[in-house]
């Protein structure tokens, strides 16, 4: 069977799909890059607007201006593993009363349940949401990875204070802590 | 006019090759007419794949307490269920329609890149192989939903590589299948067709193909995290190495919305072919049914984070993304009302096709409206993560994009297989499958509303009643879709013979109505003259 030669309307109709087909893989690869790039974006973004920004989290105040005599504040303490069987993890005291503005200091414990050394990180988190800003910690093991021995047991410390002008319809403020293994990978760069 | 001249001179060499012979015809098509067909029957075996196990799912939420299957197996089946549903069957079942329909509506004789086009359906079966197999592999299959959320998706046991290259497959299909259906609209048409005048399936078609371009990608992105995630120590979405789960959710939600309407998009393609059809009248405002269209395409890209409510945005997150999401009611409004106004003073007659149309109105509207009740930022903390949610989206999807799969099928079955298809159990198919949906779906709203959550295998007693009757309308309706099954068997198989213009339509529409029934292997070889 003879295939016939394509002539000249198809061969310039080829031209213009071949053409626009590679328009639209150049614009499916942007599409990717794009999908990667929301990774600095988000960080980005997080940074310009403030809000849950990891500086705001982590670098407390230099000291207190004024510690607030009259006022109480419930500060209670929670703690959560991401795998039963691997930690045993909490807080020693479950609530504290406060004064705003002066610095306290709470313990929690945690023991490596497993039979290996491992390195974890602990990850805070402050409950109710607006109250994020205004709780302040000077120094806290949640700050740098954890290295921890096989069945080895340590206290771990976290120094706060929480800001006087925490907004008046607060009157209690959960420190939540949620330990996590460190990724193998990173493991030598920690130490 | 210079084009036909050509084509005389030249058809000579292209008018003897027919299909070629046994399994050939079928792993070496290129023909848009034999792709679409396996397009459509893969997406059919899907969907009852799919539909069984649904019937898992309404089987152990029949009563309170475990009755058959266990908690893992029950997430596994909720999770498989909406990645098949979605990747396997509304998704391929829809390129198979734009296959089979695109070339006859712009007149054209075949899509413009037929072996990509081969490519692109051909990997499907792999894909949802590789996924269909996570059933029999150490740890079962993936049970962490279909929005792959992590921490919760990467303790999934070894099912969880072959899920994310399924998912890496089934996008670089669509990818495929997107970037073909556009070269064949931008550059395939007939002479005279100009953009404003192109069927309504084909415009629908042309903006969901763009949005498949830009966010399927996206989604390819965020698995490749995953994975580089838990195989290769990158910490993307691990707050211990700095990362963040919650971006995991803005990612996959920036394709996610975007896909619900490239599940919907085609669907109102079809419905607007179909309302003008056996209402006699042509379609009311067509060129604002193509600007909203668009106008609920660029919406989507905007509006994903209703999604993710509850995730703790700051309050002018959650204002921006609620009026959003509530502004794309008015280009949906405008189609709503169009499809109305089409039938006003039409002179209307109810054959199947119709049938399902008009109910798609009514239940996808009702959809929307549960849609922009999880809109209200507020309420939505009370709903999310309920079964309102579940009634919400299955209103849309099931209703909504699945019965108009079945319109189409209806519409156009006649001149793929070149008979009539049987009326009177397709109407049966109709009734029983609207009034089950509603059994099956509607009562979920009321569950919701009560606090029930989902994606849970046992619930409190409280529960009980509604569920039951869900679960008594699940397994009607699934039944019911075995008449569609049957019923599209003896069609292909015989019948009454179908005319060329097959519906009995006053004004005409649509290229398609001239050719013979069934379609020639060949079509347009010489392009139609669009007045």
């Amino acid at each position: 069977m003879p295939v016939a030669e394509p002539t000249q309307d198809e061969a310039m109709q080829q031209q213009s799909n071949r053409s626009l087909t590679k328009k639209l893989w150049w614009f499916v690869v942007g599409a990717f890059a794009f999908g990667w790039a929301l990774v600095p974006l988000y960080d980005v973004l997080c940074s310009v607007t403030g809000y849950g920004s990891k500086k705001e989290l982590l670098v407390a105040a230099h000291a207190a201006e004024r510690i607030d005599m009259n006022r109480w504040v419930n500060v209670e303490f929670i703690s959560s593993v991401p795998t039963v069987g691997e930690w045993d993890f909490g807080p020693e005291q479950t609530e504290i009363k406060v004064h705003p503005g002066q610095l306290y200091e709470a313990t929690f414990h945690a023991k490596n349940l497993r039979a290996q050394p491992v390195v974890a990180q602990a990850i805070p988190s402050i409950a109710p949401n607006p109250a994020t800003q205004y709780f302040r910690k000077t120094d806290c093991f949640c700050f740098t990875p954890q290295k921890f021995e096989a069945n080895q047991q340590r206290e771990l410390k976290v120094r706060f204070f929480v800001d006087p002008s925490l907004p008046p319809n607060i009157d209690r403020v959960t420190l939540g802590y949620a330990i996590f293994d460190v990724p193998q990978t990173q493991v030598a760069y920690v130490n | 006019m210079s084009a036909s001249h050509t084509h005389d001179t030249h058809a000579a060499g292209h008018d003897d090759h027919g299909p070629m012979k046994g399994w050939r015809r079928w792993f070496y098509a290129t023909n848009h007419k034999d792709i679409g067909s396996m397009y459509l029957i893969f997406s059919l075996v899907m969907f009852l794949t799919g539909g069984a196990m649904a019937m898992v799912i309404r089987a152990e939420l029949l009563k309170p307490g475990m009755q058959f299957v266990d908690p893992g197996f029950f997430n596994s089946m909720t999770t498989m269920h909406a990645l098949i549903m979605v990747f396997g069957a509304v998704m391929p079942a829809f390129t198979g329609l734009a296959n089979w329909m695109i070339p006859l509506q712009v007149g054209a004789p075949d899509m413009a890149l037929p072996r990509m086009n081969n490519l692109s359906f051909w990997i499907l079966p792999f894909a949802f192989s590789l996924l269909l197999l996570t059933l029999l592999v150490p740890g079962g299959s993936p049970a962490g939903g279909w929005t792959l959320y992590p921490p919760l998706v990467l303790q999934t046991g070894d099912a969880f590589p072959m899920a994310i290259f399924a998912v890496h497959l089934m996008g670089a299909s669509s990818i495929m299948g997107a970037i073909n259906v556009i070269v064949t609209i931008m550059n395939m048409r007939a002479p005279g067709m100009t953009l404003l005048k192109m069927p309504l399936f084909v415009w629908t078609w042309l903006i969901t193909a763009y949005l498949l371009i830009a966010v399927m990608p996206v989604l390819a992105g965020a698995v490749t995290m995953l994975l580089t995630d838990h195989y290769f120590g990158t910490s993307f979405f691990n707050a211990a190495g700095g990362g963040d789960p919650v971006m995991f959710q803005h990612i996959f939600w920036f394709f996610g919305h975007p896909e619900v309407y490239i599940m919907i998009l085609p669907a109102f393609g079809v419905v607007s072919e179909i309302i003008p059809t056996f209402s006699r009248k042509p379609l009311f405002g067509y060129d604002a049914m193509v600007y909203a269209t668009a106008s609920i395409a660029f919406l989507s890209f905007i509006v994903w984070a209703h999604h993710m409510f509850t995730t703790g945005m700051p309050l002018v997150g959650e204002m921006f993304f609620m009026l959003s999401t509530m502004l794309i009611a008015i280009p949906t409004g405008v189609k709503v009302f169009n499809w109305t106004a089409t039938m006003w003073k039409g002179s209307i007659s109810f054959e199947t096709p119709m049938l399902f149309s008009l109910s798609f109105l009514f239940l996808f509207t009702i959809g929307g409206f549960s849609g922009l009740m999880l809109a209200i930022a507020p309420a939505d903390f009370q709903y999310h993560d309920t079964y309102f949610v579940v009634a919400h989206f299955h209103y849309v999807l099931v209703p909504g994009a699945i019965f108009s799969l079945m319109a189409a099928t209806y519409y156009w079955l006649p001149k793929w297989t070149g008979h009539m298809y049987n009326e009177k159990l397709g109407k049966l198919h109709f009734w029983l499958s609207t009034i089950f949906v509603n059994v099956l779906f509607f009562p979920q709203h009321f569950l919701g509303l009560a606090g029930m959550p989902r994606r849970i295998p046992d619930y409190s007693t409280q529960f009980a009643d509604w569920n039951f009757v869900s679960s008594i309308g699940g397994f009607c309706f699934g039944l019911t879709q075995l008449l569609f099954v049957y019923n599209i068997v003896s069609c292909v198989r015989g019948g009454v013979k179908a005319s060329d213009k097959v519906w009995d339509d006053a004004t005409p529409h649509g290229l398609e109505w001239t050719v013979s029934s069934p379609a020639p292997y060949h079509s347009f070889e010489v392009p139609p003259e669009v007045k």
